[in-house]
């Protein structure tokens, strides 16, 4: 497949290509990061993450509008207030479902699967009556167009850059409020073990609640970014649920580095095999190679190593 | 201090625990001995909420604790080590003495934890599940200790630990209820350890108690004949 090009071309591929896949590494790995987090501390698996990404997209298209039809001065900076918001948002239906639906279901793990999916259609269907079937797309201010020319055959993106040193910040944030913070600490204590958390004096049910905002708040920045990349659609976020538990379990949950190192993997995989081949055929081999490195690594990518 | 009357504790419909009464006075250490299945560990894990009670009370210093979550009854004074001891293992041995501190509001680790424990401040950055077993023992009273509690309740602290060290343990149990002035109930099978570091031996049998001495007329015979199988 490679021989119809000359060395050249083949590097100009794989670097445009691989930038490409930064751009969807950013994304996974903003998503990756609220689902293990929310995973790891309670076991939730939720189905519903994607639509929590989604209402961060359509909360950052909201904004841009707002922005352009009542203070076109400030449209070049409409994207940071439309992440806050956008984290916000999803972040406080996150907490609204944890405490009405998802906290009843802790016991029965196979049914947080079948309600969160059900949360998901429901909020799919939420999507289309409020803001209709079509999908929408978000007009981005002046200096996020163009791109930067390396090479005569290398551009990049601008765009991709700001979302991938948006990631880097967020996931920088999350690691130190993670390992740092007294609230972070919390957290870990309840993954490690629930009863034990408690009983050290760990209010494990708020510790729950602000997790799953957290995770879905997230979610909700993944869809501002997102919104650089796709149009926003109500199903636009099914597509990345998938690739996003897959990386999540490729990574071994509960593990940071894990989770970015396996949404490196994954994203640049996917986007590189992607130029030479069918889409589809590209996710194949990407499954089969993942599916046979977690046969010789069931617990993941990184995993503690420490006595049990 | 604490007082548990008519406890009942059970599993479903099975009941373990057949209405039990203890006192614990301030400054005191009670120790509960009893073979395995008496009912030991279920005592231990309801007085700490992680088991619903029945019925019955349990109450510390006039506030009735049996309703309440786990994390209330710390907050109300009463820490907890478990058998198994159950230390958070990936999180290392400083931060693991730090989700104590939640409870007691404090933001640094005191430092008469690790005057008790100096082997803990040597390993402060050691993850917490590749210490020894001797050692996670102490971070885990060293946990229990951070909320500061009026009452310690320890869950057979001495199982899976060499003899030498048990010694030690039963003088630093001590040397805690001594210069913290808190009340420590310890459940226990191995009776020197009991004999050595307790005020008021109790002995339970399928879930009652059927001996309580005070220490200096304990008859230690008597009570083997409860631990022997």
């Amino acid at each position: 497949m490679f021989g119809d090009y000359s060395i050249g071309d083949l590097g100009s591929i794989f670097v445009m290509q691989g930038f490409a896949g930064l751009i969807l590494f950013s994304v996974y790995v903003l998503m990756a990061l609220g689902l293990a987090i929310i995973f790891g501390q309670m076991g939730v698996i939720n189905m519903a993450h994607g639509e929590f990404m989604i209402l961060g997209a359509y909360v950052t298209w909201m904004t841009s509008n707002f922005f352009q039809a009542f203070l076109p001065s400030l449209f070049s900076g409409y994207f940071f207030v439309a992440m806050i918001l956008a984290f916000f948002a999803s972040g406080a239906l996150g907490m609204l479902v944890e405490w009405a639906l998802i906290r009843h279901l802790y016991k029965r793990p196979l049914d947080t699967l079948l309600a969160t999916w059900g949360l998901s259609l429901i909020l799919q269907q939420a999507y289309r009556s409020i803001f209709g079937a079509r999908e929408v797309g978000v007009e981005l201010p002046q200096w996020m167009l163009g791109s930067q020319k390396v090479t005569d055959s290398i551009e990049v993106p601008i765009n991709g850059i700001f979302v991938m040193c948006l990631t880097l910040l967020i996931t920088i944030a999350v690691a130190y409020v993670m390992y740092k913070s007294r609230w972070g600490r919390q957290v870990r204590a309840v993954v490690q073990n629930r009863i034990m958390a408690g009983a050290v004096g760990i209010n494990t049910e708020r510790v729950d609640c602000y997790t799953f905002g957290l995770g879905c708040g997230i979610a909700g920045i993944a869809g501002s970014a997102f919104t650089m990349i796709g149009s926003t659609g109500p199903t636009s976020g099914q597509l990345y649920i998938v690739d996003t538990f897959l990386v999540v379990v490729f990574g071994g949950a509960a593990s940071l580095v894990g989770t970015i190192a396996s949404a490196f993997s994954i994203s640049q995989t996917q986007s590189t095999l992607e130029f030479f081949m069918s889409g589809s055929m590209a996710k194949v081999l990407t499954l089969l190679a993942v599916v046979g490195i977690l046969m010789l690594r069931p617990q993941g990518l990184f995993a503690l190593k420490v006595r049990k | 201090m604490l007082a548990i009357s008519d406890l009942h504790v059970a599993y479903g419909q099975s009941e373990v625990l057949h209405g039990l009464n203890v006192a614990v006075a301030p400054n005191e250490i009670v120790a509960i001995m009893g073979r395995n299945g008496m009912g030991k560990t279920t005592l231990m894990k309801s007085l700490m909420g992680i088991i619903p009670t029945k019925s019955g009370s349990v109450s510390m210093e006039g506030a009735e604790l049996s309703t309440l979550k786990s994390y209330e009854r710390v907050a109300k004074g009463l820490a907890y080590v478990p058998q198994g001891r159950m230390i958070f293992s990936s999180m290392t041995v400083k931060e693991n003495i730090e989700t104590g501190l939640v409870a007691s509001g404090e933001r640094d680790v005191p430092g008469d934890i690790y005057e008790l424990f100096p082997v803990l401040l040597e390993m402060k950055g050691r993850r917490g599940g590749n210490l020894s077993g001797g050692q996670q023992q102490q971070l885990a009273i060293a946990r229990a200790l951070a909320t500061k509690p009026k009452v310690l309740l320890l869950d057979e602290p001495t199982e899976g630990i060499q003899p030498s060290i048990i010694k030690e343990m039963a003088r630093t149990l001590k040397q805690i209820r001594d210069t913290r002035g808190l009340s420590i109930i310890v459940s226990e099978q191995v009776l020197s350890f009991a004999l050595d570091v307790a005020d008021r031996v109790l002995v339970i049998e399928n879930g009652e108690i059927v001996r309580d001495d005070p220490r200096d007329v304990v008859d230690a015979e008597q009570i083997s004949k409860y631990l022997s199988v």
